[in-house]
């Protein structure tokens, strides 16, 4: 149950949606496809389930192919952002409905639909109609659906985007569990980076309709293949500053200089990026970090964090500082950073050098 | 903290007055006639409910009803799914969706009684494109003088004119279901009959009650086509409630009984809206569509 996509694009109207694309989801496993807004994500999915058919490319599905196959006679099954449900069915009658037309029988459609509302905690509601339920039932209801089919594909297309914070983390729990159950290919599409760390498995990062990188979740994290996927997998995206490194020296933007250690030891002498995430900028020196003079613009305190977004010589950086901190915008604020949590990108983008801490990790 | 400032009742002052003057006094004027008679000169007679007892036993009010529940129940029955019909197959979007909407729109445009004059010249027996071509064909038609062919005439005009109201309605209901309704259906292999049934019809419930609802009142209500295109004949035959009352009123002048009828008649498209809409709004709740 393997399934393959090869040098898959779609072109819609002269617009391309998904550049050439090659991905392997392996049987069982959990697929996370990060990207904001537009970066191709449900397109892709459309592309997976058969509601589209790719530009070029084909799709192999258990060894066969089955790129110009119609959506219906693939066994596949998907959850949306809004709420999909039958409105005038019972949640019974909905859970029940793509067995029923799969025709299968009574007592096992009866079993199937009573397992599934247990598990999805449904079965107090099992007689009411989807809009007298809340939108996390609501929901519930359409991933049980997606789940009572037995699909060896299942995909979720951001499905936790409209429920409120607190039903968004207790459904989120829930996922893994139904995965774990089901033992098909869960491919699952968020603009969270924080969602697809607590997610796991893989994660395919998504910019402009590329797939910029493939790979265990943890490790595409932590050792970003580009600038891009750093900047999709890090949530406010991650912050960077010119270097140069020339002799035994790392010179950064304009101003201060150290020695290459840890980091930086094993570059060539030229320019890179370097790049380093919110939370690693830090308000208080420890020793060995690096300072940075730079100017505050705007601080949004949310709840025992507070965000500062900066400006260090004409680049805007955001950090993300413990607390709630009595700041003032306009205010010149030192902020200081561990050169281990400093990644360093070549001219073309392309990963160089990973953290340190990373490496160690 | 509870305030005594009375000085709001200012603000709802202009709505008072100009309810009063455009609803509240005329029908104050049609009661104040409906228990009096008159004889001209200005001169009142007090009559009590005569006026009313004389419309309910008048066979003729009771006639006019019948063909009125008659047209307005055949109405709904081919204009509701003939306008589902029609939205279903509109294009979504695009030049034509546009050149469809204008298309549909142009009937309901076109004046009540310019609609009766055009299927009154349309439908002639010696000038008229259908009267001409139906006549040509050996068929008898001729909506003067044959009952079937007069009720048929206004049916087809009602149709003409209102559909595209139906249509348009269930337009904008199925414009609003979101694009993945469709894919959530097409994955679980639901047919179109499906689709229809389980989506579409319950997503376009809210607007199909008040569709039926509009053209519930105003086929209820209906005059002047049908006044323009057969005058209510021939004989009785398409004499609707609307227009017997003003033949009464204006014709014979019989203002207390067309006073009387008029309130009941007012009474009866009330409650009969009311009782709609109430069981429409309890399947809405039952089904839990909206």
């Amino acid at each position: 149950m393997t399934l393959t996509l090869e040098n898959v694009s779609k072109v819609v109207g002269g617009k391309t949606h998904i550049h050439p694309t090659d991905l392997t989801l392996e049987p069982g496993t959990m697929n996370v496809l990060l990207g904001p807004t537009s970066a191709g994500k449900t397109s892709l999915m459309r592309l997976m389930a058969g509601l589209d058919q790719p530009t070029t490319g084909r799709i192999i599905w258990q060894g066969d192919d089955v790129t110009g196959q119609r959506v219906q006679d693939r066994k596949v099954a998907m959850v949306y952002q809004q709420f999909i449900n039958y409105p005038s069915m019972t949640v019974y009658d909905n859970i029940a409905s793509p067995m029923r037309l799969l025709g299968l029988e009574k007592d096992e459609i009866d079993r199937r639909v009573r397992e599934a509302a247990e598990l999805m905690q449904l079965t107090p509601q099992i007689d009411r109609k989807p809009l007298e339920l809340s939108g996390g039932q609501q929901q519930r209801c359409a991933l049980a659906r997606a789940l009572v089919k037995n699909a060896g594909l299942v995909l979720l297309d951001e499905p936790l985007a409209n429920l409120d914070y607190k039903l968004r983390e207790e459904l989120r729990a829930e996922i893994p569990k139904i995965f774990e159950r089901s033992g098909a290919i869960f491919v699952y599409a968020t603009t969270e980076p924080e969602e697809a760390l607590l997610l796991g498995g893989n994660c395919a990062t998504l910019w402009q309709g590329r797939v910029t990188q493939f790979g265990p979740t943890p490790s595409v994290y932590r050792k970003p293949a580009d600038a891009t996927t750093a900047r999709v997998f890090s949530d406010p995206p991650m912050n960077f500053i010119d270097v140069e490194k020339s002799g035994d020296a790392i010179r950064f933007g304009k101003g201060q200089e150290i020695p290459a250690s840890t980091l930086g030891r094993d570059l060539a002498d030229g320019s890179y990026t370097a790049g380093f995430r919110p939370n690693h900028l830090a308000l208080e020196r420890r020793e060995g970090m690096l300072g940075f003079s730079s100017t505050l613009s705007v601080t949004e305190i949310t709840g025992s964090e507070t965000f500062v977004h900066l400006d260090h010589e004409g680049q805007r950086w955001v950090g993300l500082v413990h607390g709630v901190r009595d700041l003032e915008p306009g205010q010149e604020l030192t902020v200081h950073l561990d050169p281990r949590h400093i990644y360093i990108f070549g001219a073309d983008g392309r990963l160089v050098q990973p953290a340190p801490y990373a490496e160690a990790a | 903290m509870k305030t005594d400032n009375q000085k709001a009742w200012f603000l709802v002052l202009p709505v008072l007055i100009l309810v009063a003057f455009s609803a509240v006094i005329p029908l104050m004027t049609v009661v104040n006639y409906s228990v009096q008679d008159t004889f001209g000169n200005n001169q009142f007679f007090w009559a009590g409910l005569a006026w009313f007892e004389d419309m309910l036993g008048s066979e003729r009010m009771w006639n006019a009803l019948g063909r009125q529940i008659v047209f307005s129940g055949i109405i709904l029955a081919i204009e509701v799914p003939l306008g589902i019909f029609v939205a279903l197959n509109m294009p979504k979007k695009g030049f034509w969706a546009s050149f469809c909407l204008v298309l549909m729109s142009l009937p309901l445009l076109i004046p009540w009684n310019v609609v009766g004059t055009i299927w009154q010249i349309f439908g002639r027996v010696d000038i008229g494109l259908l009267g001409y071509t139906l006549d040509s064909l050996g068929i008898d038609y001729n909506y003067t003088q044959g009952f079937y062919a007069a009720w048929a005439t206004v049916i087809t005009m009602d149709v003409w004119h209102w559909t595209s109201l139906v249509a348009l309605l269930a337009y904008a209901g199925l414009q609003s279901i979101p694009d993945a309704y469709y894919q959530a259906a097409k994955i679980d292999q639901a047919s179109r009959w499906a689709v229809f049934r389980y989506i579409e019809l319950p997503k376009m419930r809210g607007v199909l009650t008040i569709a039926i609802l509009l053209r519930f009142m105003d086929s209820f209500k209906i005059y002047t086509e049908p006044f323009v295109l057969t005058g209510g004949g021939p004989g009785n035959a398409t004499t609707f409630l609307s227009i017997d009352l003003v033949k009464m009123a204006l014709g014979q002048f019989d203002l207390g009984p067309a006073a009387a009828f008029s309130l009941m008649y007012f009474l009866v498209i009330m409650v009969i809206s009311y009782v709609f809409y109430i069981v429409m709004t309890n399947l809405d709740k039952e089904e839990g569509g909206k």
